[in-house]
């Protein structure tokens, strides 16, 4: 098996709180290869943003790193920032949730994008506006010529989110990161932005973390999914194995809590009782514990490290798997 | 049906979290306090000290360097300098405190009306504080001393009025945005009136930003009042005020700086002392603690 | 039959933008029944959070009626429509903005009983811990704190609360849980189906996402751009839609299983801008079946039967 672009070594992230320190990331093994997806997917508050941040060595000043990131071989948290700089771009990219926030509303599309392509390609002013407009065309934006003059405001939720799709693509890199892309939008142009990075990734043979709160999401546009709980990894395992067979209580809780299109009106559904444990309050056992339906007192005690106990090729962190 | 029950008795935050809220405000913020106390009660309380009069002139005395007698000296007239600086600070105090309140006052209300129901009120009300920012304060302060007089009530009044325009603006602008917050709306699809919602929902949210607003304008208005009275637009004398004596002292700056520099330091030490106090309370504004 | 509880004719909603009027509700009739729950879905910015803000009277309708059990409304005065409110009432999108940041639960939860002019702090206390208790929290824990100290799906609940106090009998929810994560959302609509059987509550259930207004609807009405598409019982629209904004809506939903490929081409666009709706059938630009008639002339909503409305020239089903 080839070397992993991205390989995450028990990475942990801390913060301090006016309520004690906080563990967002508690122990976290990740890989990506060149060309794969992987879905990481958990509810607001699980660590899988602070885990993207920390990828993206784009943590809050306050918060503290431990751990490896190792994208081609070299470890981020440990590189200089001038080098991390010039690795931000043709190496490492990433796509926001809220396009709002993410494009600077005082300038124009084309100023966002052709900047882009000057500071990291060296594309002179003429290359890289005709580089941005057919990025713009790539991304699906009718009219990319005129689209460069406009300023985000006057795009639509979608349309922006293409724009910041072409901007993170502008400089092919080689992992994407795409923290929550279609959670501000609606359905209809979700799929479209969800089957735009599908492609993309392909075409360019990118690596893609897809993070998201939504299972649908990740099902079928992702290679491999890992599910975040209380800031670990609770269950990792290939996308189709993981929907047939899923091991961890908390990932099925979470399938079932979605409403279906096919079951009947006024059907109670499945809810995952209680709320998250607080996380400056980490539990001696497993997090997940206290909601879980299946809990006994060694799942208080303990917690079950993240194993595959019968060379399945998916990874559980439970005592009583399914 | 037996879900929501599960959430039931975990009823509201964490049980660790910090008792209140309460956030500490560090030394800074007491050391400010405990100065503007000083002055203050010093201020409050000047009959009862152990002062000699602060108009009564010594005129072998003057410009006299500190003694038992006269613990910070006295001035060019031989005044005793401890006893003005206090009861200068009667004057700066007052003024300083009662103009902004003018401001936060109306300011405050106006600011919120033309924010709540927008329309013709709004645009006039944005129209008369264009106006009376346009206008020259200094000549207004003429004007004002000049037709009415000098006197301690002219000097608040002048610079209080001075004062609304800002306080409009921020009190509006908290408010525009609140009003389109989703607890105003909700209080209007409860059948709230206008009243209670300004009342109830707008004003404790308005109060607390106002309140900050309201401290800086304070030591805005201790400079201001300083200002005018160094150009013999204040109070009239011989009552002290720190801008008269500043102004005073400056005649015998090279004989005797401290004469000029006393008051100034005070003056420095109680606005810098608001401006901190009131950063800290805007800090404070925010309900929410230290979010992530 | 009995008359509906709701029934809003013809409402017309405009903006003014930059000197342009906007539609943003244009000429749509529905009703609710009474102890229905009527699912409204479109995509944002179709105009489903103006009609229910509209019903209410939040934002002036610029035309038609709004009959709430007989009384039509956009013609009572203020006083005469603030004494109606309490039997109307409201859930937002947002539960931690909708809570005033300095009031304390108990006194938010306490407002409208105040507003209606409940004196008796004793009687208003008894009525607070009831509907706290009712709608899942401890009123010991919650009652003395502010909103922040509280999550996302337990300030929804405090909405909910606050909405129920003076058992209102049409609560029009506002996206009430697309702000909420997964686990947290299906609490919550198990707790409004709840609700509605214990206060014989009937619900204009406002949201974009189909599967969420599946779950709790008895009918569903579909918007595009301020009109409506298709209204019909929830089983029948879902098994077969009649117009094509409908199928297009539910084959986006992203299903939870790796098996299922996403559909493989999703009509490219976005609604168009609501200050110029296209001609006729304002879908006609995202259609796959639009001709020449969709272009001309605007489909009109029609009865195909079984209690259900489509306005489309080229239905997809005559069920």
């Amino acid at each position: 098996m080839s070397e992993p672009l991205l390989s995450i070594e028990n990475v942990a992230v801390e913060l301090p709180t006016p309520r004690g320190l906080l563990r967002a990331v508690d122990g976290v093994d990740l890989k990506v290869e060149a060309g794969r997806t992987l879905g990481v997917v958990g509810e607001s508050g699980c660590g899988k943003t602070m885990l993207s941040r920390a990828i993206l060595q784009l943590l809050p000043k306050r918060a503290a790193l431990t751990g490896r990131v190792m994208l081609g071989g070299r470890d981020l948290a440990r590189l200089p920032a001038e080098a991390l700089r010039k690795l931000r771009g043709p190496e490492l990219a990433v796509v926001f949730q809220d396009p709002m926030t993410s494009l600077n509303p005082v300038l124009t599309i084309g100023t966002q994008i052709v900047e882009t392509l000057q500071v990291h390609l060296g594309l002179s002013s003429i290359a890289a506006t005709k580089r941005g407009a057919e990025l713009l065309a790539a991304v699906g934006i009718p009219a990319p010529e005129q689209r460069l003059r406009q300023y985000p405001h006057q795009l639509s939720g979608g349309m922006r989110q293409r724009v910041a799709i072409a901007i993170a693509l502008s400089c092919e890199p080689k992992l994407l990161i795409a923290d929550e892309p279609t959670t501000a939008l609606d359905v209809t142009v979700q799929a479209q932005i969800l089957d735009l990075l599908a492609r993309e990734q392909q075409r360019r043979q990118m690596a893609m973390i897809l993070i998201t709160h939504d299972l649908g999401v990740v099902a079928g546009r992702t290679d491999e999914v890992a599910v975040m709980y209380a800031g670990r990894v609770v269950e990792r395992a290939p996308t189709r194995q993981l929907f047939a067979r899923m091991r961890m209580p908390y990932t099925e809780a979470l399938l079932a809590a979605i409403p279906k299109l096919d079951t009947p009106p006024h059907t109670p559904l499945p809810a995952i009782a209680g709320r998250p444990p607080d996380p400056t309050r980490p539990l001696p056992g497993c997090s997940f514990a206290p909601r879980c339906r299946y809990a006994d007192d060694a799942c208080e005690a303990a917690k079950p490290p993240l194993a595959d106990p019968e060379k399945a090729g998916g990874l559980y962190a439970c005592w009583h798997p399914l | 049906m037996a879900a929501p029950k599960g959430a039931a008795p975990k009823g509201a935050a964490p049980k660790g979290a910090a008792p209140n809220g309460r956030r500490r405000l560090g030394p800074l913020f007491i050391v400010a306090l405990g100065w503007i106390a000083l002055i203050a009660l010093a201020a409050i309380f000047a009959n009862l000290l152990p002062l000699p009069s602060p108009t009564d002139m010594d005129l072998l005395g003057k410009r006299a360097l500190p003694d038992a007698e006269h613990w910070l000296g006295n001035d060019q007239l031989g005044r005793d300098m401890l006893s003005r600086l206090i009861y200068g600070a009667r004057i700066s105090l007052t003024v300083g405190l009662l103009a902004p309140v003018i401001g936060v006052l109306v300011g405050g209300c106006l600011g919120m009306l033309a924010g709540y129901f927008r329309g013709p009120l709004e645009t006039l009300t944005v129209g008369g504080v264009d106006v009376l920012l346009a206008f020259p304060p200094l000549v207004f302060a003429l004007a004002v001393t000049t037709y009415l007089g000098q006197s301690v009530l002219n000097l608040t009044l002048v610079i209080g009025i001075l004062g609304i325009p800002a306080f409009t603006r921020v009190s509006r602008a908290v408010t525009l945005s609140l009003t389109e917050r989703e607890f105003v709306v909700a209080a209007r699809a409860l059948g709230a009136t206008d009243a209670r919602i300004l009342l109830r929902e707008i004003l404790p949210n308005v109060a607390l930003p106002l309140l900050a607003f309201f401290l800086l304008g304070v030591a805005v208005t201790i400079v201001v009042e300083g200002a005018l009275s160094f150009l013999g637009l204040g109070v009239p004398p011989p009552a002290p005020s720190w801008g008269s004596m500043i102004g005073e002292g400056r005649e015998s700056l090279d004989l005797a700086p401290w004469l000029a520099f006393l008051p100034a330091g005070v003056m420095f030490a109680t606005v810098l002392a608001f401006n901190v106090v009131g950063d800290s309370l805007r800090a404070l504004t925010d309900p929410r603690p230290g979010a992530l | 039959m009995s008359a509906p509880l709701l029934s809003v004719e013809n409402l017309t909603v405009e903006y003014a933008v930059g000197g342009r009027s906007l539609f943003a509700v244009s000429d749509v009739s529905l009703h609710v029944d009474r102890g229905e729950t009527l699912g409204l879905v479109g995509e944002s910015g179709c105009g489903k959070s103006t009609l229910g803000r509209a019903v209410l009277q939040l934002r002036k309708p610029t035309g038609g009626k709004v009959l709430f059990d007989g009384t039509e409304l956009t013609t009572l005065d203020a006083a005469a429509m603030r004494r109606m409110r309490k039997r109307l009432q409201l859930i937002f999108q947002d539960p931690i903005a909708s809570l005033n940041p300095r009031r304390r639960i108990g006194d938010i939860i306490a407002e409208p009983l105040i507003i209606v002019g409940v004196t008796d702090k004793a009687k208003r206390d008894a009525k607070v811990r009831e509907v706290m208790t009712a709608v899942g929290l401890d009123p010991d824990v919650a009652m003395d704190r502010l909103p922040h100290e509280f999550s996302g799906g337990q300030c929804q609940r405090i909405c909910i609360a606050r909405a129920l106090i003076l058992e209102p009998e049409l609560v029009i929810c506002d996206e009430p849980v697309s702000a909420l994560d997964v686990s947290i959302r299906a609490q919550i609509l198990n707790l409004l189906e709840e609700m509605k059987r214990r206060y014989g509550l009937t619900l204009l259930f406002i949201a974009h996402d189909l599967a969420v207004v599946k779950a709790v609807s008895d009918r569903i009405a579909v918007m595009y751009l301020g009109k409506l598409c298709e209204v019909g019982p929830t089983e029948t629209v879902f098994a077969r839609p009649a117009h094509p904004y409908t199928a297009l809506l539910l084959e986006a939903i992203p299903v939870p299983d790796p098996t299922v490929r996403p559909m493989a081409n999703i009509p490219i666009g976005e609604p168009p801008s609501p200050l110029a709706p296209p001609s006729g059938c304002r879908f006609r630009t995202r259609c796959p079946r639009a001709d020449a008639q969709c272009a001309a002339q605007v489909p009109e909503l029609r009865d195909t039967g079984g209690g259900r409305f489509a306005a489309c020239h080229h239905p997809l089903t005559n069920a």
